[in-house]
């Protein structure tokens, strides 16, 4: 390693430094250099704190939390899959007559999320890197984790190219432009993802986009006689507007619905269609629990906005047991059932602690998260058109953070001032 | 209730005013460096609105839309032999209405709050020609709401609207005082990519039904 240093210093490194020929790609050189190795430059000015841990062990550490998610999601593709075509009454996994086992599932899978996790760091990074170029400040290791959440946010159907300029606008306007990691306002990858909602609305939202329907040509030639042209199947959130035949939502939900089981245990296992990454609430959680005992996700969000959309969810029971709101069906999903469903569970653990666009303040995330869960549920489910309403509620609460921070702020020093007055008088 | 609820709703988030129509932007602009400045101006705006918007209710009702003076002489109701529309002089009026209420708000703010005045500065009695106003008083006359409540919820809702606006982005104008944007888009420029990003997230709202 260390012979590997020293040839890095010597023989490559020169061209890039002061003076040097290449002395504009040092950005470029100096971030592959400290992403092996510990950079050896220290803070000059100002107060700072000696801690093992720097922005890129912090970055690290979530790619970590986010594996299981994306592993998950992977399977999940091969596994809907299978079960349209059991839907369709071919049970014909490879031409045999048999479910897939999960490892061809997981297989099945990789080639469709794997493209999409390398055009986003592509990209992400490319734009990253000519930024530093120009601006001459070196890069930031930022975008690793927006790199990894964008794909796991996205439709499995989603186009590659799609996926491409959602990145480069999060990452110019929502990021860049504010001065780069750190600086931003709203969540990069959330950024992507509402602008792709808003942009490409039939290719994000709808009854087409959730399923992975076959390869078509000869990547993987053995499944290309499986292809299913037409089939359309909805989220679970999405599903109210196909159930206009008189059964109600929770039935539809708990029993069979569009050929799916959205029972509570498979919402909460993640054996439904969705984003990629964020179906399962079991792999959030371990996700979770990383982030929270690394102490880098702060639990305190966590907590209210799961108490948040909890208390939500339970109110909208209550409205849904009155006469007066009967037909709005998404009322009569229990409340524990709402928080297993959709992406909640993902943006709550991944989107909402991102510690650069959340509140600051401890109360401040109290009240933050608090409304992120209110607003989560109350979005999904007073507008139907917005089946992801977290995705919402947490930009809303984005754009909210800093005039809670205010006046937490605010409180803070009132209360201070009294108590001095008080020591004084 | 659910209607006054829904009206208010409306107006505040998905209707909004800045986010949805852009309307009252240059004091949205000019007086977002700090949350306090902000605040009061926000307040002047919902003080007005809730004000002008009944008034101009009443106006537009039973001065004129045509018939409305049916009141004053059965002859010039719509039914009438001389039908009377004064609709051509809402503009005059609204704009009278809401000037002199603005003239009320300044003595109101000098009195009561003059350092609040001395930061507001020119834009306070600059509330007579906010677009954000005369707006309120126009999507009134456009949309026909049936009572004068829900007219009066429909102004109070774009203030709150506007008041809300105006203080989240003043709080990340101070927050990102001192991030290192790219010269050529600080002050006005990064505030304007501020507004469209922050007019994303108020879409979360838009559609929604009570």
């Amino acid at each position: 390693m260390k012979g590997l240093h020293k040839f890095l210093d010597e023989k490559i490194a020169p061209p890039f430094k002061e003076g040097g020929k290449l002395r504009k790609f040092w950005p470029m050189y100096d971030a592959l250099e400290t992403f092996a190795f510990v950079p050896g430059h220290t803070t000059h000015k100002g107060s700072h704190v000696r801690d093992g841990i720097d922005l890129k062990r912090t970055m690290f550490l979530v790619i970590v939390a986010l594996i299981p998610c994306l592993l998950f999601g992977i399977y999940n593709i091969g596994f809907q899959y299978d079960a349209i075509l059991t839907e369709a009454g071919r049970i014909d996994w490879l031409g045999e007559s048999r479910h897939a086992t999960w490892l061809e599932m997981f297989i099945y899978g990789a080639p469709m999320v794997l493209p999409m996790v390398i055009v986003s760091y592509a990209v992400g990074l490319g734009i990253e890197i000519l930024f530093g170029i120009i601006n001459g400040h070196s890069i930031n290791e930022g975008f690793l984790v927006s790199g990894m959440l964008i794909p796991l946010v996205m439709p499995v159907d989603c186009p590659l190219w799609m996926v491409a300029v959602g990145t480069a606008f999060a990452v110019v306007i929502a990021k860049e432009v504010f001065g780069g990691t750190g600086m931003n306002i709203l969540n990069v990858a959330l950024t992507a993802r509402a602008f792709m909602f808003f942009a490409y609305p039939t290719k994000m939202s709808g009854n087409n986009v959730w399923f992975h329907t076959g390869y078509s040509d000869s990547l993987t030639a053995a499944a290309s006689p499986n292809v299913i042209d037409t089939y359309t199947g909805a989220t679970p959130l999405g599903l109210l507007v196909d159930t206009a035949d008189g059964a109600t939502l929770v039935e539809v939900i708990t029993n069979k619905g569009g050929g799916f089981d959205f029972s509570l245990w498979n919402s909460f296992m993640g054996f439904i269609p969705g984003s990629i990454g964020s179906t399962s609430v079991l792999m959030c959680l371990i996700g979770a629990a990383i982030l929270i005992a690394t102490g880098i996700g702060s639990w305190r969000i966590m907590a209210w906005a799961i108490v948040g959309g909890a208390l939500m969810g339970g109110f909208f029971n209550y409205l849904g047991s009155l006469e007066a709101f009967a037909d709005n069906l998404y009322l009569d999903i229990p409340w524990y059932h709402q928080l297993c469903l959709g992406g909640f569970a993902f943006g709550v653990v991944f989107m909402a602690t991102d510690p650069v666009s959340a509140a600051q303040t401890t109360r401040g995330k109290m009240w933050y998260g608090l409304l992120i869960g209110i607003l989560a549920i109350l979005i999904r489910t007073a507008n139907p058109a917005y089946p992801e309403g977290i995705m919402l509620a947490i930009l809303f609460m984005n754009v909210m953070a800093p005039t809670i921070d205010h006046y937490v702020i605010e409180g803070n020093i009132k209360k201070r001032m009294k108590r001095a007055k008080l020591a004084i008088a | 209730m659910l209607d006054y609820l829904s009206i208010f709703v409306k107006a505040a988030f998905s209707e909004n005013m800045i986010f949805a129509y852009f309307l009252g932007m240059c004091s949205y602009l000019a007086v977002s460096k700090t949350v306090k400045t902000a605040v009061g101006l926000g307040f002047a705006v919902i003080f007005v609105l809730g004000i002008t918007v009944p008034i101009n209710y009443l106006m537009e009702n039973y001065l004129l839309k045509e018939g409305a003076l049916v009141w004053l002489n059965p002859e010039w109701g719509m039914d009438g032999a001389n039908t009377l529309d004064l609709s051509f002089l809402s503009f005059i009026m609204f704009i009278a209405v809401i000037a002199s209420m603005v003239q009320l708000v300044e003595m109101i703010v000098e009195k009561f709050a003059p350092a609040l005045y001395g930061a507001l500065g020119i834009f306070l009695p600059l509330i007579a020609v906010n677009c954000s106003i005369l707006g309120g008083a126009l999507f009134m006359q456009d949309r026909q709401y049936p009572t004068i409540g829900e007219a009066s919820v429909f102004g109070l809702g774009s203030g709150v609207g506007w008041l809300l606006a105006i203080v989240a982005i003043a709080a990340i104008r101070e927050k990102i005082r001192y991030s290192n944007i790219p010269p050529a888009l600080r002050g006005l420029g990064i505030t304007f990519i501020l507004t469209g990003l922050m007019g994303i997230a108020f879409m979360s709202f838009m559609g929604f039904e009570l």
